[in-house]
């Protein structure tokens, strides 16, 4: 695919538990567009497409997408869509749009209250419907079954795990929006409890809420608006069976075919969804990511990981990076579902096409 | 006036939502789910060879339904496991439990499940596994109320730990899973700021400073600009019936007798128009244009609307709010 649409804008809310926060992020969300505005000089008006994701399950009501339209001031009447993802889907659509011609300049928008009920619960909601989900398996049991088939195959250990842990920690002191950061030896950390074994709370995401707003606008408008856009040189997504005891959970051919439809190559730079420590070592090795690539230098999901927005920061971050001259090739990952499921990657270059 | 709204704490109280989803199994599944309630466990035979337990509905390599289902199981091996010390509402077990991929015997593939181990020590890839059934089955994947290892006693077949909440009796080719789930609900500053008001007999909205409209209620952000709206402004408890509908349609909890009007009621000084009941009257006296008051509940907050007797409002004095 041609590298004739760029992210010229991204903005993100800190990842924090908020107990004034109402379900529809219109609190979280208002904030970061006027950030996302005054960096690219643009208005609401200059916004051909939105598109957002959340999902009504986090939020407790039907419809919770629409309070957020709040946010965008939609009158006069804006286009506008939703997918019930990440929103890094979200920005897939956009970039579609952008790519047809229909929009100059699209704006993909996340949020979620991970904190408004016991996320973990919540989330075996999102498994099969007639053999799973009535058991109600939670997301951190889930994830645990797969790095337990991880560990006896010997693809990593324990301490490999909490190492992933204490780097992110690490590298999430120099990021204000992190939840979780700070120096911490993998050997204080395995020191620790199980929360669901072989997991413990370190290699687990910690429940935050936030949100995350990335703008694309097409080649027309890019330079204009950003000195140094960062060209999407390839964008494509995939989906593994979600039978989870029919399909090997360590591999992670959706995200691994994702990447090859997006011409990913070499990256000097990736921002991974691994909201489970395992889950990153996983996708290093699936995505051919060697020693040589800055992986997650955010502290990464595991240091910050809310719901529906999480995915989408992590293109914001990449593209930051391109942006900013700190990389001239980076990646973006989304994950969606049980044990990396579903697999979203976004290739950006600092070279148009 | 009141307290600004920044500076009052938002609302917040328990919401629990419960729904029952009730679900049509199709052909693979009923099969599936009567088999269990016979205490027998069937797989589908893929285009491969392989066998899938549980049974796909569509085969992932071929995308055709099974040729047949086969008989697997009922033991099997763990092949791989969690522990989960402290279960959550509505899993299979209410002592700490694993959770564990099981690959029935005479299949390729394995099913996610509890397992009763007792302890964690008691655990390992490898363990061999039977069913515990329900004592009553109810159409379901919980008729296998979880798993035991194979060299420990036979737990109490759905004691008290696995008690299910759904229905007992079974109906073929459905499955009736409820969903019960709790929230904290956090009322955003402007709700807050309404509902407080209207506890006090009140009736609260506020003006967008860029483009001047008044919301009823207040709502915090202003849809049109997506600006933070701070004017407060308190409203009289009169309006005008700008759009409604008869609603003739029961429910389950409805707590007014149909037929009965649903109205959009846009409040004098308002710009924008709200929901509310219109009682009263007689359903087919609601008019666009109808002048109706609030009608207060006797623990706070507006009952419904009814008709005050005035002449109708002029369509240019709502038109605009439609």
């Amino acid at each position: 695919m041609s590298a004739d649409v760029a992210v010229v804008g991204f903005a993100q809310s800190p990842c924090r538990v908020r107990e004034d926060a109402t379900t529809s992020g219109v609190e979280m969300l208002v904030p970061i567009f006027a950030e996302v505005f005054r960096a690219c000089g643009l208005t609401k008006s200059d916004i051909g497409f939105w598109c957002s994701g959340s999902s009504d399950y986090l939020a407790g009501r039907a419809f919770s997408f629409v309070s957020a339209v709040d946010a965008i001031g939609a009158v006069p009447p804006a286009m506008e869509s939703h997918v019930e993802m990440d929103a890094a889907w979200a920005l897939y659509e956009a970039w579609a749009k952008v790519l047809t011609g229909e929009a100059e300049i699209a704006l993909a928008y996340g949020f979620g209250k991970s904190s408004g009920a016991e996320l973990r619960r919540v989330l075996a909601l999102q498994l099969d419907p007639y053999l799973v989900a009535p058991l109600w398996p939670d997301s951190v049991s889930v994830a645990a079954l797969q790095a337990r088939l991880g560990l006896e195959a010997g693809r990593w250990t324990e301490k490999d795990m909490a190492e992933v842990a204490a780097r992110s920690r690490a590298e999430a002191r120099s990021n204000p929006d992190a939840q979780v950061s700070g120096s911490v030896t993998a050997a204080e950390l395995l020191a620790r409890p199980y929360v669901a074994e072989p997991l413990r709370a370190h290699d687990c995401a910690p429940v935050g809420d936030g949100a995350a707003v990335v703008i694309i606008a097409s080649a027309a408008r890019a330079r204009e608006l950003c000195e140094r856009p960062a060209w999407i040189s390839g964008f494509a997504h995939q989906v593994d069976s979600g039978s989870l005891g029919a399909r090997d959970l360590l591999a992670v051919p959706s995200a691994a075919g994702a990447a090859s439809a997006a011409g990913a190559g070499p990256v000097e730079l990736a921002e991974l969804h691994a909201p489970f420590s395992h889950q990153e070592l996983l996708l290093r090795e699936d995505l051919g990511l060697g020693e040589e690539v800055t992986v997650n230098p955010s502290g990464g999901a595991l240091c910050g990981n809310p719901m529906f927005a999480a995915g989408l920061a992590r293109i914001g971050l990449a593209a930051r990076a391109v942006m900013s001259g700190r990389a001239s090739r980076a990646l973006g990952h989304a994950t969606s579902g049980p044990a990396l499921q579903q697999n979203l990657v976004c290739v950006l270059s600092g070279e148009a096409s | 006036m009141s307290q600004p709204l920044a500076e009052s704490a938002p609302l917040r109280a328990p919401l629990e939502i419960e729904f029952d989803y009730t679900r049509s199994l199709g052909p693979v599944l009923s099969q599936f789910m009567a088999a269990l309630a016979e205490r027998r466990i069937l797989g589908a035979r893929g285009a491969d060879g392989r066998v899938h337990a549980p049974p796909f509905e569509y085969d992932p390599v071929s995308a055709e339904p099974p040729a047949e289902l086969v008989p697997v199981g009922p033991e099997g091996t763990v092949v791989s496991w969690s522990w989960m010390p402290d279960p959550l509402v509505g899993q299979p077990l209410a002592e700490p439990f694993a959770w564990a991929l099981i690959r029935l015997d005479g299949a390729d593939t394995a099913m996610l499940h509890a397992v009763d181990a007792g302890s964690a020590a008691a655990m390992r890839t490898g363990l061999r596994v039977r069913p515990r059934w329900a004592a009553r089955p109810a159409g379901g994947i919980r008729d296998i109320a979880c798993f035991e290892p194979c060299d420990g006693p036979a737990g109490a077949a759905a004691g008290a730990a696995t008690a299910q909440d759904i229905g007992t009796e079974r109906t073929p080719g459905m499955t009736i899973t409820p969903v019960r789930l709790r929230y904290l609900h956090t009322a955003s500053p402007g709700e807050s700021a309404y509902l407080r008001g209207l506890a006090a007999g009140r009736l609260l909205g506020q003006r967008c400073g860029v483009c001047g409209q008044v919301y009823v209620p207040t709502r915090g952000t202003c849809p049109a600009d997506g600006v933070t709206m701070t004017e407060e402004v308190e409203l009289p408890e009169t309006g005008t019936v700008t759009t409604f509908c008869i609603v003739n349609v029961g429910y389950p909890g409805q707590r007014v007798t149909p037929p009965y009007v649903a109205a959009a009621v846009l409040l004098d000084g308002a710009d924008i128009a709200f929901q509310h009941l219109v009682l009263g009257c007689d359903a087919s006296e609601v008019r666009m244009g109808l002048r109706v008051r609030a009608v207060w509940g006797e623990t706070g907050g507006i009952s419904h609307f009814t008709p005050t007797g005035e002449p109708d409002a002029l369509y240019e004095t709502y038109a605009r709010s439609l």
